[in-house]
């Protein structure tokens, strides 16, 4: 017995460094949301996932720091240059931020470590609204330039730079009201106070149930899955893509991304990768996505990174054209 | 089957040992972190949030939804003991609540609290059973100029409340709107007022600010006048508290009236915290005897308190019938009930009847277990007023930055902390109101929000206020508070002047 673990001493001194990461102490889950938001969600349900097959024998501490838009937790996270016990999670905020905003930390200084699933988006209108397709409503728009208003959760984040988009693309001119979150928008078009909202499907799902809210469409390259009826007899595949009904974006989407510090071992991020890997793939993280309406997608590496670029360089179009960009 | 019928079914669910003991457990983790300010029913139920994965999702509400009362009754406890509000809706209770502790009857004070916060959780949830549908409905009038109304309200209720000058006034709720705007701008989406702070991106945490105001503040003050708490010497007897309980009948027009605030405040949803400030503000507007407020008047106990419960409860409506949180703690619920499978929303009614009326029975059994399991720890809270100050005194600093630091798990916020302590201790000295201050940061962000809302739908035109009968009559009444005082003063003019009978004299 002694000499067996004098002999697994020896071969992890010799082994030294290359020894693969393992956490030995607890390990801190930085959401980049309040509680309740979207991300926090995320987060926490891959804490319940890690927990319940014993992905990692390290605790984990859920600490949410969704402060400033989650820069609090993206700046958090950059002062712990080289530490492998801070995992943060966002969407693509992490990127984002930097661009519209003064913060203090550059996107450079977190390590990309996955993609989890990618987050849908619609155009919603009110369920009594008289538009029931997306050329319609754009239609209307352009008849009335200003007049219609879309509602979206914060200011020159995902929702505003999807309307400034559609905005782009069709020529229309919308006013965009800003909320706190994106259920705050979807209770103002469930009560009729704006037009229409760009919400995620678990934002307005509720709504929809009970008709206060009706979808256009989807910015999806395809349709949904096919599913359960939600409302009157339709479900989310019945949603028609927004290309496909004549709004010529065919992809707007929001990944939700997992985040090292900059200047951690490849090692911990190797670690990090698989066992949000293994997360992906239990019944759980597919009942969590189907149930958000989420598409579960895994990305890492070099995927992550080259998704990462494009959409960086989709949004700072978008950016540029608008005058929001912050040097 | 009507609502009853429902609720019938639902306690027929919720009355299980099983359940009970749930409830039990959940009240007392929620005392708890009540009790210990900065860590707070959001912080708390998040906390508890995971271990719920695994459960049934009726066991799971149970349990977050009475840890959220426990903490509501703990967080009154700390305001009334120590000035220090364990629970942003529970500054308000501090304005009276700490004077009269502070005179020898915290029992009294804590017996008061108690059990008012009692009836207007109570008062929540009858409203809850009695008219969810019609309450969903009127929720979903509430856009950013109602919301804009509503502040104005609030703001106008406490205005001339304090008997400072109105300079000082003016000063300290100007310094509380610029507390509120540090941080990310929800309408612009940049950064204001944190002089390339990394730390001051998050904004200033209004319980960091109120803990240092009030918390350090008082101790310093405390300290100068002799390292002692003038409470110690009061005898604490179990049947004060049955005393106390006895003398509730009196209260009944200001509890009906902080029923109805808070009913309105949680449904529309403006929050818990805003309605215990405004209806403190008009328990003293509309006190034929306004000497005592501020030094212990009973009435400044019983309406936030009031208030804030029938808020706290009545926040779960709009939370289960629109999916929008009334309440930090109700989001982070919401949160729960999509990982439990469940959404929030309209249809939530029709298709989990079980959960939603299981909920409602257990707001019922877990509201009367919270204010017994609180009444009869009673004298046990007051007795730690008898404790030394040399002791206690420590111990509440520990707890202070042990409190502000699990806030936003910020070392920056412990600083803030104390520079807030310094601020506090100098407008005591100067005599300068802090509850001005305090209410600008609560509803002085959402305020801002909700006006540039505003202006941003009616391209900058003042007139979206008076724009239909709802938001006119919110609007109304607050230019009618704002008033008040002129107006009683120009009828009051009209009559001749009574004789002074009975006048207290001035101290």
């Amino acid at each position: 017995m002694l000499k067996k673990i004098t002999l697994a001493l020896l071969a992890m001194t010799a082994a030294g460094p290359a020894l693969a990461f393992e956490p030995t102490r607890p390990v801190e889950f930085v959401v980049t949301s309040g509680p309740g938001g979207g991300t926090d969600n995320f987060a926490r349900t891959v804490q319940s996932i890690i927990a319940k097959h014993k992905l990692m024998d390290a605790p984990v501490v859920v600490t949410n720091k969704g402060g400033g838009s989650g820069a609090e937790g993206f700046v958090y996270a950059a002062g712990y240059k080289g530490d492998p016990y801070k995992l943060t999670f966002g969407t693509n905020n992490e990127y984002l931020l930097p661009s519209v905003a003064a913060v203090p930390y550059k996107p450079e200084d977190l390590t990309p470590v996955a993609t989890l699933a990618l987050d849908e988006f619609l155009i919603w209108v009110n369920g009594q609204s008289e538009f029931n397709d997306v050329k319609s409503f754009v239609e209307a728009a352009k008849a009335k330039p200003g007049a219609l208003q879309f509602g979206g959760s914060q200011s020159k984040d995902t929702d505003q730079i999807l309307v400034s988009t559609i905005a782009d693309v069709t020529g229309a001119q919308f006013r965009y009201i800003p909320f706190k979150s994106g259920g705050e928008a979807a209770v103002q078009l469930a009560g009729g106070h704006i037009d229409g909202n760009v919400n995620n499907p678990n934002e307005n799902r509720g709504q929809w149930q009970a008709g206060m809210v009706k979808p256009l469409c989807v910015f999806r390259p395809d349709r949904f899955p096919q599913s359960d009826p939600v409302h009157d007899g339709k479900g989310w595949h019945d949603i028609p893509t927004c290309a496909e009904a004549g709004l010529a974006i065919d992809n707007y989407r929001m990944p939700r991304t997992v985040w090292l510090p900059a200047g951690v071992d490849e090692d911990a991020v190797a670690f990090y990768r698989d066992v949000l890997k293994k997360v992906s793939e239990t019944p759980e993280w597919a009942d969590y996505a189907a149930k958000t309406s989420q598409t579960s997608q895994f990305m890492a590496g070099d995927d992550f990174v080259a998704y990462q670029a494009n959409d960086r360089e989709n949004v700072l179009k978008v950016l540029k054209r608008e005058g929001w960009l912050v040097e | 089957m009507g609502n009853f019928g429902y609720l019938m079914d639902g306690f027929a669910t919720v009355i299980t040992a099983h359940h009970l003991m749930i409830m039990m457990i959940g009240v007392m983790l929620g005392i708890l972190v009540g009790v210990l300010p900065g860590l707070g029913a959001p912080n708390g139920v998040s906390l508890l949030l995971p271990l719920t994965f695994t459960m049934d999702p009726i066991s799971a509400i149970i349990l977050l939804s009475c840890m959220y009362w426990g903490a509501l009754f703990g967080g009154s406890t700390t305001s009334i003991l120590f000035n220090i509000p364990g629970e942003p809706s529970s500054v308000a209770t501090t304005f009276d609540g700490y004077p009269m502790a502070k005179n020898g009857q915290a029992t009294r004070a804590l017996t008061l609290a108690f059990m008012s916060a009692g009836i207007g959780a109570l008062a929540g949830v009858v409203m809850i059973t009695l008219l969810s549908g019609w309450v969903a409905r009127f929720a979903l009038q509430f856009s950013s100029p109602e919301f804009f109304a509503v502040y104005f309200l609030a703001f106008a209720s406490f205005i001339g409340m304090s008997a400072n000058a109105p300079a000082k006034t003016l000063v300290t709720m100007m310094l509380g709107f610029a507390f509120a705007t540090v941080g990310m701008d929800t309408i612009s989406g940049g950064l204001r007022l944190t002089f390339g702070i990394p730390d001051l991106i998050k904004g200033i945490s209004f319980l960091v600010a109120v803990m240092g105001l009030f918390g350090i503040g008082e101790l310093l003050l405390t300290t100068e006048e002799g390292l002692r708490f003038n409470g110690i010497k009061a005898r604490v007897r179990p049947i004060d508290v049955l005393k106390t309980l006895k003398e509730m009948p009196r209260y009944g027009w200001s509890i009906l009236r902080s029923t109805l605030i808070g009913i309105w405040m949680g449904i529309t949803p403006a929050g818990p915290t805003a309605a215990s400030f405004m209806s403190y503000g008009l328990a003293r507007r509309f006190a034929k005897d306004k000497s005592q407020f501020g030094k212990g008047d009973p009435r400044g106990i019983v309406s936030p308190e009031t208030a804030d419960h029938s808020a706290g409860t009545s926040a779960l409506l709009p939370m289960l019938a629109l999916g929008v949180p009334g309440s930090a703690t109700a989001a982070v619920m919401m949160g729960g009930l999509m990982i439990w499978g469940l959404t929030p929303g309209p249809m939530l009614f029709i298709d989990r009847p079980d959960f939603v009326w299981g909920l409602i029975a257990s707001m019922y059994l877990g509201n009367v277990v919270a204010v017994l399991l609180v009444l009869t720890t009673v004298p046990l809270y007051a007795s730690i007023l008898r404790v030394p100050f040399s002791i206690v005194g420590p111990v509440i600093v520990a707890i202070i930055f042990s409190g502000a630091y699990q806030v936003a798990s910020s070392t920056f916020d412990m600083w803030l902390v104390l520079g807030f302590g310094i601020l506090g201790y100098l407008f005591k000295k100067l005599d300068y109101p802090i509850a001005p201050l305090v209410l600008a940061m609560v509803l002085g962000d959402k305020a801002e929000d909700a006006f540039r809302q505003s202006m941003l739908m009616s391209n900058g035109s003042l007139t979206i206020f008076w724009s239909n009968p709802l938001v006119s009559t919110i609007m109304a009444l607050g230019v009618l508070m704002l008033l008040w005082p002129l107006i009683a003063k120009a009828a009051g003019l009209r009559r001749p002047r009574r004789p002074a009978t009975g006048h207290p004299a001035k101290v």
